[in-house]
């Protein structure tokens, strides 16, 4: 398959462009940088935003993770990864957070911290997040330049308005470096407070709208929220107020999925399933050891 | 009365202009349209001064660019030459050599808009309530609790119910939608405040009920305005000077009474006979 | 030798009303003074222009000639034919009052508050200003119930005495009166006289037009007697007539 394929699938001089853009990107904490999105042999909307950086900063030497929704097993996840793989001939490629060189993922930013040598890569598919309150670019562009953000609080307060408190479960907007509101992609709020001063890089690809942007190590990433009504993450409470636990490995401090059992009662699961795995061999060494 | 506004030789074209666009429009060429280029000399050579607490009519028929003027002063258009200085606290701005950023935090924070289309100045997708959060929040209010006594306070001083401040202003009267766009420019308490229009269209009786209002904040506030429109009882109720426009050029100005009573102009002759 | 807190020279105004083509003459080579405590009478027979001065030195007309030399309160000599926009608001809001004919004032106001108003201008807070307000309807025996509601209703006598009310309210150094009296019962004119005595004892200068010569007599510690214009209605027949207009001027001790 490499046969006639340059490492990587882009040709060198799509690379790097892309890695111009990040560089850019990087530069101006927040900002969408515009690029020259390629044609990807896979629907754009099906990652091809993150797969282009992926693939413009893959060496031989990387050992690559790809999660898609926490899981790295689902369909798409699995495609990117065996794609990736045939492409670039000689690469590594890993389920385990700390083996990891490049993370990219779909809709969630691991539990585990991550460390300053990774590279977090996010697809996106709606890049700016004034794309709900005005419609044309052009003004989209000045209202970043001037750092005009009001109209999205108005956003909030009307959530607040309408159901006390503010709803936003994904994409929420926030802003970086003091002056730059992003669109986090779809992550969840417990996902938000990690672009906060994060050790690693993260960056962010949206193949279809064509917008490279990054939040660098040690940045500040803040939430937009009222003095008074701060910005929350989710708390899995129970009607009882007790912190739910995963079904699996029971833990208490990640972000849960929910699923249907098939007697209609409802099971609870944490949605990194690396995280999960890692806490159940844990708990089995440790079980294991006082066996012993 | 400190001066707080100085326009001079406002001018607007609409078009790429010739050298002849100037002499063959205005009031005695009864056109504002330059026969020679098709451009619209929308205003030319507007020129006065607006004191702290005063109440300035711009006068005349539609087409004679007197709403071009205060379009232009509230950065809603880019005037073709001419300038104004606007005074206060902060000191003298320049304001058509002011940077976007610099127009925008004068137009949010020092200036206020009432259009006479609610739709231009209101956001019908969000609530009343929200259309003030709007203005806070451009000048950087971020307490929620504030935000809202702040809504509540300013709606109720303009009689809107508070009951339906959560609803979006599409779903209120006309009336109340002028009390919302009232209420959304003396958000942030301006000292400059433009009425383009703002009781044309509606019913009499409402009409003299949003009158009274702008002259009781204007007593409160010491805002100064500039009012703009066709309806010499306007101008006879609100004002206490005014300038006549026809065709984009200012034909006559003074005291208002004066105006009324003993017009210069012909055609400003002609308005206060005509005038019921 | 006094020195008068108006004087008037060679004043004249006319109309020009294009559409007609016509040039309606008013008032004609006007001469006054007026002195502070003093009250001068222009007396005339309709059509003399003799409201025409008043608006004019008002500027609710604009003048077509002359000068208005008027002493303000600093010593400032200042030409009321020729100052700004901004200086006759300011004299208008301290320093002259006019009465007029007939009650302007914004619709849906108490009457309270329409003479208190010229107080509240000057700074004066509301309350002190209806108190202030309250004592001269009083003074000027407008029923009390009438108060609270909008002179918009008003029988002409009643509307006159808000008028007065609010122009003398706030003690002008000149106050311009229009036919103060004319449309007042005979009890109700007997104070207003007995207030302009008062406001005249006072210092006010006061520059007046009586409906009744015997008011004049009672009142004018000078008269001015104007002439009507010469008839000149046609444009065509348009010319500058000057000196002709004879003025006899009373002065009584």
């Amino acid at each position: 398959m490499s046969a006639g394929y340059n490492f990587g699938f882009l040709d060198e001089h799509a690379k790097k462009e892309v890695r111009r853009a990040i560089l850019k990107a990087i530069s101006i904490p927040g900002y969408q940088v515009p690029y020259s999105s390629r044609e990807m042999p896979m629907g754009r909307g099906f990652g091809t935003g993150g797969l282009q950086i992926t693939l413009s900063l893959i060496g031989a030497n990387d050992t690559l993770k790809v999660i898609d929704q926490g899981s790295d097993d689902s369909v798409n996840a699995v495609n990117l990864r065996q794609f990736i793989e045939m492409t670039c001939p000689g690469i590594d490629t890993t389920t385990r957070l700390s083996e990891a060189t490049l993370i990219q993922s779909r809709h969630r930013i691991p539990e585990t911290p991550l460390k300053p040598e990774q590279v977090l890569v996010l697809q996106v598919p709606y890049p700016d997040p004034l794309v709900v309150v005005e419609p044309s670019e052009d003004k989209r562009k000045i209202m970043h330049g001037e750092a005009d953000y009001a109209r999205l609080l108005v956003k909030l307060y009307e959530d607040i308005v309408k159901f006390d408190e503010i709803t936003i479960s994904h994409r929420y907007p926030t802003r970086i470096n003091d002056h730059y509101v992003i669109d986090p992609s779809p992550i969840p709020r417990w996902d938000v407070p990690k672009l906060d001063n994060s050790p690693a890089l993260i960056l962010f690809g949206a193949g279809r709208e064509k917008k490279i942007y990054a939040v660098p190590p040690h940045t500040k990433g803040e939430p937009l929220a009222f003095e008074d009504v701060p910005f929350r993450v989710e708390d899995f409470r129970d009607a009882q107020g007790k912190r739910r636990a995963c079904a699996r490995c029971g833990a208490t401090d990640t972000f849960l999925d929910e699923f249907m059992n098939e007697d209609g009662s409802k099971r609870y699961q944490c949605s990194d399933s690396d995280y999960c795995d890692e806490t159940l061999e844990a708990d089995m060494m440790t079980e294991a050891t006082t066996h012993a | 009365m400190r001066k707080i506004l100085e326009v001079r030789n406002l001018s607007k074209i609409y078009g790429k202009g010739c050298p002849r666009c100037i002499e063959s429009t205005g009031p005695e060429a009864d056109t504002n349209m330059c026969p020679h280029c098709g451009s619209v000399v929308a205003i030319h050579d507007v020129s006065f001064d607006l004191h702290e607490g005063e109440i300035l009519g711009l006068m005349g028929e539609s087409g004679s660019g007197k709403s071009t003027v205060v379009k232009n002063l509230y950065f809603d258009q880019t005037p073709t030459s001419g300038e104004a200085r606007f005074f206060d606290e902060a000191g003298t701005q320049d304001m058509f050599h002011l940077n976007a950023a610099q127009q925008r935090r004068l137009r949010n924070q020092r200036f206020g808009m009432v259009y006479q289309n609610p739709h231009l100045g209101l956001n019908f997708g969000i609530s009343s309530g929200g259309n003030i959060a709007e203005r806070l929040l451009m000048n950087d209010v971020s307490h929620y609790g504030e935000i809202r006594e702040r809504a509540k306070e300013l709606l109720s001083r303009t009689e809107v119910l508070l009951s339906r401040m959560d609803e979006s202003p599409g779903n209120f009267s006309g009336g109340m939608q002028q009390r919302v766009q009232i209420a959304k420019a003396l958000a942030t308490n301006p000292p400059l405040l433009y009425l383009d229009e703002v009781t044309t269209g509606l019913d009499l009786s409402v009409q003299a009920r949003i009158l009274d209002l702008i002259l009781e904040i204007q007593q409160e506030r010491n805002t100064a305005m500039i009012v703009v429109t066709h309806d010499l009882g306007v101008i006879r109720l609100l004002t206490g000077r005014a300038l006549v426009m026809k065709y984009g050029r200012v034909i006559e100005s003074g005291l208002t009474d004066q105006i009324l009573e003993d017009p210069q102009h012909a055609y400003t002759q002609r308005l206060v006979a005509s005038a019921l | 030798m006094k020195t008068p807190i108006l004087k008037i020279e060679g004043f004249g105004k006319h109309f020009t009303l294009h559409e007609q083509n016509k040039r309606i003459p008013s008032s004609h080579n006007v001469n006054l003074e007026v002195y502070a405590g003093e009250l001068t009478a222009l007396i005339g027979p309709t059509g003399a222009g003799k409201s025409s001065v008043l608006k004019g030195i008002y500027r609710t007309y604009l003048p077509s000639a002359g000068k208005i030399l008027y002493r303000d309160k600093n010593g400032v000599e200042v030409d009321l034919a020729q100052a700004d926009e901004y200086r006759m608001l300011q004299l208008r809001h301290e320093e002259i009052g006019f009465v007029t004919q007939f009650l302007f004032c914004l619709p849906r106001q108490s009457t309270l508050d329409v003479v208190a108003h010229p107080l509240v201008v000057r700074g004066m807070s509301r309350e002190a200003a209806r108190t202030k307000a309250a004592e001269m309807l009083t003074a000027l025996n407008l029923p009390e119930r009438l108060w609270s509601i909008s002179p918009a209703t008003f029988s002409g006598g009643e509307k006159q005495r808000v008028n007065l009310a609010r122009g003398l309210v706030a003690r002008p150094r000149l106050l311009l009166l229009d036919e103060p009296t004319a449309s007042l019962d005979p009890v109700t004119a007997e104070r207003v006289i007995a207030l302009i005595e008062q406001i005249k004892a006072e210092g006010v200068a006061m520059l007046a037009i009586f409906h009744h010569p015997e008011l004049t007599q009672r009142l004018g510690d000078r008269v001015v007697e104007l002439t009507p214009p010469p008839a000149t209605s046609k444009q065509a027949d348009i010319k500058e007539k000057s000196g002709t207009n004879e003025q006899k001027v009373e002065v009584f001790a």
